[in-house]
């Protein structure tokens, strides 16, 4: 139940900055500075190291940690911590990249069948259910071959698998709203359809969506890394963690950081995404 | 014998579950005539807020019409239960006003923002309201149901359907949001289908009353003949139902 109170001439102050309500919500801020510090050493990577993620150097290979190299060399002599955050820069990338259309898609496309119902959303419904059905791998991998290695193969798989999941939770969001009076009065009072969804609906369901959105990365980013950890992926020489922890692999008693430290980078920012979104779960569920 | 036809005249209207069939309301007919109010009394369930949703044309998922006619001479709009939960909690209610005026009475963006502010003001809303943007959840319950009102006014409706439009609310709330509505009807001279299970609401807004139960209407007639002199063994009940208020001890 809402409370109800007495016709009061001055509503209470709602609406504090942005700031304080992030600092209220430590998983937030730790996400979004976890986040934040990997972000920052990819962009200015050329500058703090002075090696080139690419470059062999067979005199210096399998090194140890070290004051030059600070996370050692790999079998061909180049510098992890460079190609490990070189890395960082390929798959954030992807990541991001490669989320932007099956967001958008699936949060429209979930939205129309769930406002509009009826033949559409029945369509819609059997697509998804179907994908669904599938064991997401077998289908990412299935692609991915079809269309081969390469960044413009996991492009292709995720636009057409990834869109799934954000029309599901759309879907079904926008029909509990469809259902609630707001709408309908919306509806009497003479708004367009279009208009209803666009400025009612889709600021209702959007942050739900941001949330899964974040989750839906974490999954994202380990297909890229599995992916290339099978070959099906990023093709050497570009750095990629997938390639790097299969590249480590023969080493694994001798230098078991190869593998290691980019498995961490992945577990990093895996657990950042996931902080980001339960922090803005929370928030928004507080609002 | 001719008379002038009236504003609003519902003939044997049935509305049933579509499932099933199961009638909710059956056959029901009335008549509103300009500058009426008609109240709909009865308890909950006896189909006063489906009939006044199929006025509006507005049925549930799941209920279908199954037969009789709605004739309106007048465009309706509805001033609804929950005033919450008829606003959409993330848009600011200003905003959400001027959506309306903007599209039913077809003004510029400015001219709109500048009659949705004049209609807030008729409403009594504070100034507050115009200079911040203020969300549903940081108005009290009265503020969004005259903000409600206000939208329901801004499609200039010759009938308005207010379904319990005070029931959601704290009692000397109630009060004023129905002499707002009272005066708001001379000013503007709209007709009324008010829906409500208070009778003593009922009794000083409506000049005719239905009485419903189970889907029917048991009684209908002049509201103070009516109440006066129930007739109807349901509508004896329900007057009885109301409790007296008890003479204060010691008072004179």
């Amino acid at each position: 139940m809402k409370p109800i109170t007495i016709d009061s001439p001055t509503p209470r102050n709602g609406k504090t900055g942005a700031l304080s309500r992030l600092w209220r919500t430590p998983s937030l801020l730790a996400g979004s500075i976890m986040l934040a510090v990997l972000v920052l050493l990819a962009v200015l990577i050329p500058l703090i190291s002075p090696y080139d993620p690419t470059k062999q150097d067979l005199s210096a290979f399998l090194q140890p940690p070290s004051a030059e190299h600070w996370l050692g060399t790999d079998q061909l002599g180049r510098d992890l911590f460079t190609r490990l955050i070189y890395a960082a820069r390929t798959d954030l990338t992807i990541m991001v990249l490669a989320e932007i259309i099956p967001f958008c898609v699936g949060v429209f496309l979930g939205m129309i069948a769930g406002y509009y119902g009826k033949w559409l959303d029945t369509v819609i419904s059997l697509i998804t259910d179907t994908f669904i059905a599938f064991p997401f791998y077998l289908i990412v991998i299935i692609v991915a071959f079809a269309s081969g290695a390469g960044q413009r193969g996991i492009y292709i798989t995720f636009i057409l698998v990834g869109w799934i999941v954000f029309a599901r939770v759309t879907r079904g969001l926008t029909a509990s709203f469809r259902r609630q009076e707001w709408v309908a009065s919306a509806r009497t009072l003479g708004l367009p359809g279009v208009r209803i969804m666009l400025r009612h609906i889709l600021p209702n369901v959007l942050p739900q969506a941001i949330v899964v959105l974040m989750t839906d990365m974490v999954g994202l980013l380990v297909a890229i890394v599995t992916l290339g950890y099978l070959g099906i992926g990023i093709t050497p020489p570009t750095p990629d963690w997938g390639t790097m922890i299969f590249d480590g692999q023969p080493f694994i008693t001798t230098a078991w950081w190869l593998s290691a430290v980019p498995g961490f980078a992945v577990v990093y920012t895996g657990i950042a995404l996931s902080l980001v979104g339960d922090g803005l779960a929370d928030l928004w569920r507080k609002k | 014998m001719m008379s002038i036809q009236p504003l609003l005249e519902v003939e044997g209207l049935s509305l049933a579950a579509k499932p099933g069939g199961k009638i909710l309301v059956d056959t029901i007919s009335f008549t509103l005539n300009k500058g009426e109010t008609l109240g709909l009394v009865g308890e909950s369930g006896s189909g006063k807020s489906l009939t006044l949703r199929a006025v509006l044309g507005l049925l549930p998922r799941g209920v279908e019409k199954v037969g009789g006619a709605i004739q309106s001479g007048a465009s309706s709009a509805m001033v609804f239960q929950d005033p919450r939960g008829a606003l959409d909690p993330l848009c600011p209610v200003v905003k959400q006003l001027t959506e309306v005026v903007y599209y039913r009475q077809k003004l510029s963006r400015k001219a709109s923002r500048a009659a949705a502010l004049e209609l807030l003001d008729r409403l009594g809303l504070p100034d507050s309201l115009k200079h911040t943007d203020r969300y549903p959840s940081q108005l009290s319950g009265g503020q969004c149901q005259r903000v409600v009102i206000a939208m329901a006014l801004a499609c200039k409706p010759g009938i308005l359907l207010c379904d319990e439009p005070t029931t959601a609310l704290d009692v000397t709330v109630q009060r004023q949001i129905i002499e707002t509505i009272s005066a708001l009807q001379k000013e503007l001279g709209f007709a009324m289908v008010f829906v409500t299970h208070n009778l003593a609401i009922a009794a000083a807004m409506c000049s005719k009353l239905c009485v419903m139960k189970e889907g029917r209407i048991v009684e209908q007639g002049e509201a103070r003949a009516l109440l006066q002199n129930p007739q109807d063994p349901y509508t004896q009940m329900l007057m009885n139902s109301v409790l007296p208020v008890p003479e204060l001890e010691g008072s004179v």
